[in-house]
């Protein structure tokens, strides 16, 4: 029986595939492409004449239907519209059949409403607690960027297919346009959210009895998880955003990957030229040259995640770099609740902030920088903070793509002095596109992308210490990047070669089911009369009736031959009860030839040939015309027509043979 | 150990210094010095008596000794008494071996009974514990390298008993490695006489010898090999003047079996095996320098050869080494080197140069590399064998170059920069293998090439013509395969690529190698791609603070060149270009989270400065920049080598008028605040390093004549002084001594100009001292600290105080007799002062000095003897024997006030 993976998504970091196996469906995350919003035009939380005075965009043959959706700004063409995002395929399996949604991190659940509240999904999702509560406030967050700037126009004529071919790029080559959709509600949230049953490391969840399913730590992210989906003779490992570095969470549970048939491999740093730490290094010394020459620092970010691990280094930079005067301010909607939430999870932190709980101490030393008033969070830019406001300052806020949330605003404030910075830390979007409709710009821009997933040097480490037999994963990972082509090191580099797999394909996973497993009922099994056949191994013949529910197999007794009672009974149970014939004996061992020839003379019959065969002996019985042809894992007795000599000759070989 | 601790150590010595303890009592009577009184009070402690201050006479065996030798036997032999520790043993044995070189070991068994008595004991091992036996073979040969206590240590068969083979070879004791390694170094020491030598033959102790060089332990292993070549060398000793050499088949028995053990080492087809013998045929030729060797060579020779032709070839790194070792044996003849040329040598199958060429051809590349650098370290050599060899250290840059020239098209410059390099040399495909095999062979060879190629540059011996600019090329195409930037035509190179990104062992190489090219005269077009890589490696994020010190070690050493390019002493105007990108970059550098970056750029800072403050170019690009503001800054780090790095970088910014601040009026101000900002980390910082690169740039200012400093220069001194006196870092009171010389020879030069033209008489009588420049002194706070420093509880301090006391003695008063001592008015209360200080009471104040009372005292101490006693190590008095003999009795509890104590 083959393994099927339905793959969902082409975006590597975000995946989205639906595994098929043992009849159960599973999705494996459900991550939602928002690149697409680089198509839009910002949405300015304070009305920006500069943006709504940009010139309207016409077709080369002077057609003016399409100025009123798209803009251009510096030689780009922009959407001017609510940004839209790129779901993952609805039309690659239909998917009101998926029995399980596995999440395996907080940036890989994006798309969960779009699948949960509209496709007729019925069934469970599983994530760890702070996934669940982090990934709550990444869609709060975005939903109330998107909310909070309502704009009454749609725009929809660009998607005409002949429309978009005239487009310049990268409007032109965008995929599945039609597909795109517009951001979900609150209500689609919460509704699903309602659907996750929340789990915890190492659980093992049994689904209908068919397979287990098993989160393990992977290092990345508070809960973040990946996965063991096992049958009691088939280990599928699914590896999605996993991290070897000593930052804030748990560390990666490698151990339990090993012994795999297949691992799925996802996730991978997207920066793989770039360390993590040469990056930190970097986005320090830049924050505080510009802090130092008077300028504000911008950072767009997420409000969970690597922003911890970055107030951590602030936390101990700013005092040797003399910027201990400087206001470091965090805005989001969600800002408190995050700095309050990473606080709270100490079972899902690394050793070391683990054992600060005890003590007792805040886990993160940002609860330190909020008591001396040196970082200050705030919902957004309006209320409190227009009376705090203090410059220089350095300024944490989404969304990172730069199209939506309170960064589009401090865009438009500081752009135009050289003496700001923007700071890009968050590796989901190309810096150069998030920056097209801001052209020209002013501010300096430093890009320090920080992605503390596994690079290809730790992934070939992991895939030599877990030794699964076959790995699939995106077929960006099978070759180097294209910008940096020569760069073999920069890839997969296994053996057997892994397979990949793009959107909207379906694999046939490399291995076959070959086992079940069968229990045997104890009263049947005492009945069981094993037999050695040779040393060590011993066989039992069983007659019972197998019982199959929920997955799982049972042999049951047979039934006892009921006696007749009444015959309308009779009638009933012989229908119901399968025949029980009267069962053949199985044979076992093999014939010594020079004994069994002594035999047949002994039992009258003379002239008797043996002839040596590749597979064994044919003993020839001249007189009788008759062939015994003896193989090692089968005899034939050939004689004409004489049903009689065939009887004795059979009972004669049967004499040799061990039955039960 | 902390400070309390030392000063009563110091203590103790100071203490006989001043007069009393070591017989100088008389002296200073005599003299009718003012420390006789302070001897008084202080009788001489134990520890103190004369014995242990007579110098070279220690050595020798004295009646104190003596005394307690016999006690310290029985202790050895006593195997209930736990000998204190293995030190204790080899400090004993090297007291006895310094004793028998002066004086005869048969008289001293004769003397002392008890060592014989030792020595007989330990034949019963079963009491003795493995430690002293060990201790007891190594004495035993000790005593027997003399040939009239061999003899007599024969009488009793002693020897034979401990080195035979029915003594050691037969004890349980046998399979401690210590005990085998006595045994070898008793014999080492006793093989040293034709006796030894036939005893080594009749005792069997040549085949143990051998069948110890395969030993577990390596000590021992080592060692065995090593006695090997002493009895070889014993053997042929005397063969050597007069008649020639015969061949080996008449050679002494015990050398033909050690040479026919090698021959057959060198047979076996055993790695180890062929590594022992090839390892004494190294340490044979590197040691000896005897004509008989060119006989064993003509011998061993073809069977040396032969290594070669196996595959793989055994002990490689061996065989480079005796290569080298058989190589550098040069002239042995006093008439000057002769030589490969001798006629024993020219008829050997295998001359050593053939040798040395097959094996460059025939190593791997990674282990050719230094017999190639050893081959081209030699003073003589065929020139075609350096070639060879010079081709081999080039062989894997030029894979390099070939690998990263563009294919297709006309060959392009890498290409044929590789084709340069590799002229003359046959092959490459070793090496090619070795770099693609693996990144480990690839990083290593690499790595070592690199190194090896640095080392050949600035040797005397480096070729010539030197291939530079290839060499440029490649290791600017090694950094760009590193950081990933290089641009690979070729699967090969893709490799490489691969390989080699983010390495940064490489990458630390590539630079130092690349720093050191810049000796070597470049093109400009080269120059440009320096400058290029070694910006791009400072401004990469991915840099690791490891690579990025040697970026900018290379940087300076880049820029140093430049200047040598131009002509003069500015930078040239490509250099200038370099440092307007290297600024922004140096800026960013200050300002990392990351300290050992920090630190780095400010010695950079440095470094720049004071090579090119002075050059107009560079103080624009500096000052138009933000670097010495955040240099200012960085005054706080919290890192103390990073404000270390600051003050040095700030003070010499500061000393060449390079501050932040442009306008004059503030200039003042900035540099006024400097000033008082490096005081305020002088006498406050918690850690030794800032404050003592704060008096390395005062004491630096002050012998410029800076400004600030010359403005008040005794209230700088004062003020110094003052917070340099309670510093608790012995360095930075010695770095203040520094100071006060600087000030006392510019003050002293103040007062009495000397001018080379000026007419004058020779001074018959010794200079007076200008009665201003012995007010000035006494005006500040100068000699309370010297004073101070003399007693002070490290020994460097003291030692510098004293140095600065005699100079200012001989500058002041040189020929003042003792009898002015008590002359001044103030110097009873100073002597008091004094004396208080060497009790160690120094909270007292010295209280105002008269010039005159100052002239007294100094006239009074004897400074000399003072000094001759600090340049002794202050263990010199428990590093005695006695002392060394009364601590291990101490420790088993044998001396006799201990078992009087005892009742």
């Amino acid at each position: 029986m083959k393994i099927r993976l339905y793959c969902l998504s082409g975006h590597p970091t975000l995946p989205c595939n639906v595994l098929k196996f043992k009849s159960t469906t599973i999705m494996l995350d459900c991550g939602l492409d928002m690149t697409s919003t680089l198509n839009f035009l910002p949405l300015p939380l304070v009305q920006s004449p500069r943006l709504s005075n940009l010139p309207g965009w016409s077709l080369k043959d002077g057609s003016v239907f399409l100025d009123k959706e798209l803009k251009e700004c510096s030689g780009h063409v922009f959407v001017d519209s609510v940004p839209e995002f790129c779901l993952p395929e609805t039309e690659l399996i239909d998917l009101s059949t998926v029995d399980v949604i596995l999440i395996s991190n907080y940036h890989c659940m994006m798309a969960l409403p779009y699948i949960t509240e509209h496709t007729g999904f019925t069934g469970t999702v599983y994530a760890t607690e702070p996934t669940v509560q982090i990934g709550r406030l990444l869609m709060e967050e975005l939903v109330n960027f998107i909310e909070r700037v309502p704009k009454a126009q749609s725009a929809s004529l660009w998607k005409n297919k002949d429309v978009q071919r005239l487009l310049p790029s990268p409007l032109k080559d965008a995929v599945e346009v039609t597909t795109w959709r517009r951001c979900y509600t609150m209500q689609e949230v919460n509704s699903a959210l309602s659907k996750i049953q929340l789990v915890g490391y190492s659980q093992k969840i049994e689904l209908f009895g068919a397979v287990q399913v098993t989160p393990l730590s992977s290092g990345y992210a508070l809960g973040s998880s990946n996965w063991i989906i096992q049958s009691h003779y088939e280990k599928v490992s699914y590896v999605s955003g996993s991290s070897l570095l000593t930052t804030h969470p748990q560390p990666m549970d490698q151990a339990s990957l090993k012994n795999s048939d297949v691992l799925l491999l996802t996730g991978l740093t997207q920066i793989p030229t770039a360390n993590p730490d040469g990056m930190v290094g970097e986005f320090c010394s830049n924050l505080a040259l510009t802090v130092r020459n008077g300028g504000n620092v911008l950072v767009p970010c997420y409000p969970s995640g690597v922003i911890y691990d970055l107030l951590e280094c602030l936390y101990q930079y700013i005092d040797s770099a003399g910027l201990s005067s400087i206001p470091f301010y965090f805005i989001s909607p969600v800002a408190n609740s995050s700095l309050e939430f990473s606080q709270i999870f100490a079972e899902w932190l690394c050793h070391n902030k683990q054992s600060k709980v005890y003590l007792p101490e805040p886990p993160f030393p940002h609860a330190e920088l909020i008591q001396t008033n040196k970082l200050k969070h705030y919902p957004s830019i309006h209320g409190d903070f227009s009376n705090d406001f203090r410059q220089p300052c350095v300024v944490f806020t989404g969304h990172p793509s730069l199209r939506c949330g309170d960064v589009v605003h401090f865009m438009e404030l500081w752009g135009k002095s050289s003496l700001n910075t923007v700071i890009f830390t968050e590796p989901d979007f190309s810096y150069l596109e998030a920056l097209a409709p801001y052209q020209p710009l002013a501010m300096k821009c430093v890009y320090c992308p920080i992605d503390t997933r596994l690079n290809f040097i730790q992934v070939s480490k992991l895939l030599k210490e877990v030794q699964p037999l076959h790995v699939v994963c995106p077929e960006q990972y099978t070759q180097p990047p294209p910008a940096q082509s020569h760069r073999m090191d920069l890839m997969i580099d296994c053996q057997p070669p892994a397979m990949s797999y793009r959107r909207a394909e379906v694999l046939a996973l490399p291995f076959k089911r070959r086992y079940e497993k069968i229990e045997i009922m104890p009263e049947l099994a005492d009945s069981l009369v094993p037999m050695e056949i040779k040393p060590g191994i011993s066989l039992a013949t069983v007659s019972a009736v197998l019982h199959t529910k929920d997955n799982k197999h049972i042999l049951q007794p047979p039934p006892r031959p009921t006696q007749p009672t009444s015959s309308k009974k009779r009638k009933r149970v012989s229908e119901d009860v399968p025949d029980c014939k009267v069962l053949k004996p199985l044979l076992s061992g093999s014939i010594p030839v020079e004994q069994f020839v002594q035999t047949l003379e002994k039992h009258g019959f003379s002239d008797i040939k043996v002839e040596d065969t590749a597979k064994g002996h044919i003993v020839l019985l001249q007189e009788a015309e008759t062939l015994i042809q003896l193989e090692e894992d089968s005899t034939h007795i050939i004689c004409d027509n004489d049903e009689t000599l065939r009887v004795r000759l059979r009972d004669l070989v049967l004499k040799f043979l061990q039955k039960f | 150990m902390g400070p309390e601790k030392r000063r009563g150590l110091w203590w103790c010595e100071a203490k006989a210094l001043w007069g009393g303890a070591c017989g100088c009592v008389e002296r200073s009577l005599r003299r009718g010095g003012a420390w006789v009184g302070v001897e008084k009070r202080n009788p001489p402690r134990p520890e103190a008596d004369p014995g242990k201050c007579r110098g070279a006479s220690v050595l020798i065996m004295d009646p104190e000794c003596s005394r307690l030798l016999p006690a310290l036997c029985a202790v050895l032999a006593d195997p209930r008494q736990p000998v204190a520790d293995d030190t204790c043993l080899e400090k004993l044995l090297d007291w006895f071996k310094t004793v028998t070189e002066t004086e005869s070991s048969l008289q001293l068994l004769q003397d002392h009974p008890c060592l014989v008595e030792l020595l007989s004991h330990v034949l019963k091992p079963q009491d003795v514990s493995p430690r002293v036996l060990s201790f007891a073979l190594r004495l035993a040969g000790a005593f027997a390298a003399q040939e009239d206590c061999f003899q007599y240590l024969q009488q009793g068969d002693l020897l034979l008993g401990l080195f035979g083979e029915a003594g050691a070879l037969g004890w349980s004791a046998w399979s401690i490695p210590s005990v085998r390694s006595g045994w070898i170094q008793g014999l080492c020491a006793l093989a040293h006489h034709p006796s030894a030598l036939h005893f080594l033959a009749d005792s069997g102790a040549v085949d143990t010898v051998f069948s110890l060089q395969g030993d577990p332990s390596l000590f021992v292993a080592s060692a065995a090999s090593q006695l090997l070549v002493y009895i070889l060398a014993l053997s042929m000793q005397g063969r050597d003047a007069g008649s020639p050499i015969p061949e080996v088949a008449a050679w002494p028995v015990c050398a033909q079996k050690i040479v026919s053990h090698v021959q057959e080492s060198l047979h076996s087809t055993a790695a180890p095996q062929v590594t022992q013998a090839l390892n004494v045929l190294t340490t044979t030729f590197g040691r000896c320098r005897s004509p008989w060797m060119e006989v064993l060579w003509g011998q061993l020779s073809p069977l040396v050869a032969s290594l070669l032709k196996r595959d793989p070839i055994p002990a490689a790194h061996s065989l480079v080494d005796l290569l080298l070792s058989v190589a550098r044996l040069g002239s042995w003849d006093a008439a000057g080197w002769r030589g490969w040329e001798s006629p024993v040598l020219s008829s050997a199958a295998c001359g050593p140069w053939e040798i040395l060429a097959q094996t460059l051809h025939r190593l791997s590349p990674t282990q050719a590399g230094p017999l190639a650098l050893g081959t081209l370290k030699l003073q003589r050599c065929p020139q075609e064998l350096r070639t060879q060899a010079f081709g081999i250290l080039l062989q894997p840059l030029a894979c390099i170059l070939k690998a990263t020239a563009q294919a297709p098209g006309p060959p392009g410059k890498s290409y044929h920069l590789a084709s340069g390099l590799l002229d003359g040399t046959a092959g490459g495909s070793m090496t090619v293998d070795t770099l693609l095999s693996s990144k480990s062979a690839c990083v290593g060879l690499l790595c070592q090439t690199l190194a090896h190629l640095e080392e050949l540059q600035t040797l005397p011996q480096c070729p010539s013509p030197w291939p530079q600019e290839p060499l440029l090329d490649a290791a600017v195409i090694i950094l760009r395969l590193c950081d990933g930037s290089a641009d690979p035509s070729s699967s090969g190179a893709g490799r490489l690529c691969g390989t080699l990104a983010g390495c940064i062992r490489v990458q630390r190489a590539a630079l130092d190698f690349l720093g050191t090219l810049s000796q070597g005269m470049s093109p400009q077009e080269s120059m440009l791609q320096v400058f290029a890589i070694l910006l791009k490696n400072l401004e990469s994020p991915e840099s690791s603070p490891t690579v990025l010190k040697k970026a900018f070690q290379a940087t300076l050493r880049w820029l140093q060149s430049s200047v040598k390019t131009s002509g003069c002493s500015d930078l040239s105007p490509d250099a200038l270009l370099f440092l307007g990108e290297l600024f922004p970059v140096l800026q960013k550098r200050l300002c990392s989270p990351c300290w050992e970056v920090r630190d780095s750029a400010l010695e950079f800072l440095t470094h720049l400065s004071q090579h090119w403050g002075g050059q107009a170019d560079f103080r624009e690009e500096l000052q138009s920049s933000e670097v010495p503001m955040l240099a200012c800054q960085l005054l706080q780090d919290p890192e103390s080598y990073v404000r270390a790095s600051a003050v040095a970088a700030t003070g010499q910014l500061f000393s060449r008028g390079l501050q932040a601040t442009p306008t004059s009026s503030e200039n003042l101000q900035a540099q006024q605040g400097l000033l008082m900002d490096l005081m305020y980390i002088l006498s406050t910082d918690s850690e030794g390093f800032p404050r003592r690169a704060v008096l390395q740039v005062f004491t630096q200012w002050l012998r410029d004549g800076h400004a600030d400093v010359a403005r008040d220069t005794e209230w700088f001194v004062t003020t110094v002084l003052q917070a340099v006196s309670r510093d608790l870092d012995w360095e930075v009171r010695v770095q203040g001594l520094e100071l006060v010389q600087v000030f006392l020879t510019q003050t002293l030069g103040r007062f009495r100009p000397r001018c080379p033209y000026a007419v004058t008489l020779p001074e018959a009588t010794s200079p007076t001292p200008h009665p201003e420049f012995l007010r000035t002194l006494c005006r500040l706070p100068l000699f309370e600290f010297v004073f101070r420093a003399l007693f002070d509880c490290d020994r460097p301090v003291a030692q510098k105080a004293c140095d600065l006391l005699l100079f200012l003695r001989d500058e002041t008063a040189p020929s003042s007799g003792p009898q002015e001592t008590r002359d001044g008015p103030n110097s009873a209360s100073v002597e008091v002062a004094l004396q208080r200080w060497q009790e160690g009471e120094q909270g007292q104040p010295l209280g105002d000095l008269e010039p005159e009372a100052m002239l007294a005292l100094l006239r009074s101490l004897d400074l000399e003897g003072l000094q001759g006693k600090l340049a002794k190590s202050s263990d010199h008095i428990e590093k005695s024997p006695q002392s060394l003999l009364q601590d291990m009795l101490a420790t088993v509890g044998m001396l006799e006030e201990n078992e009087a104590d005892c009742y």
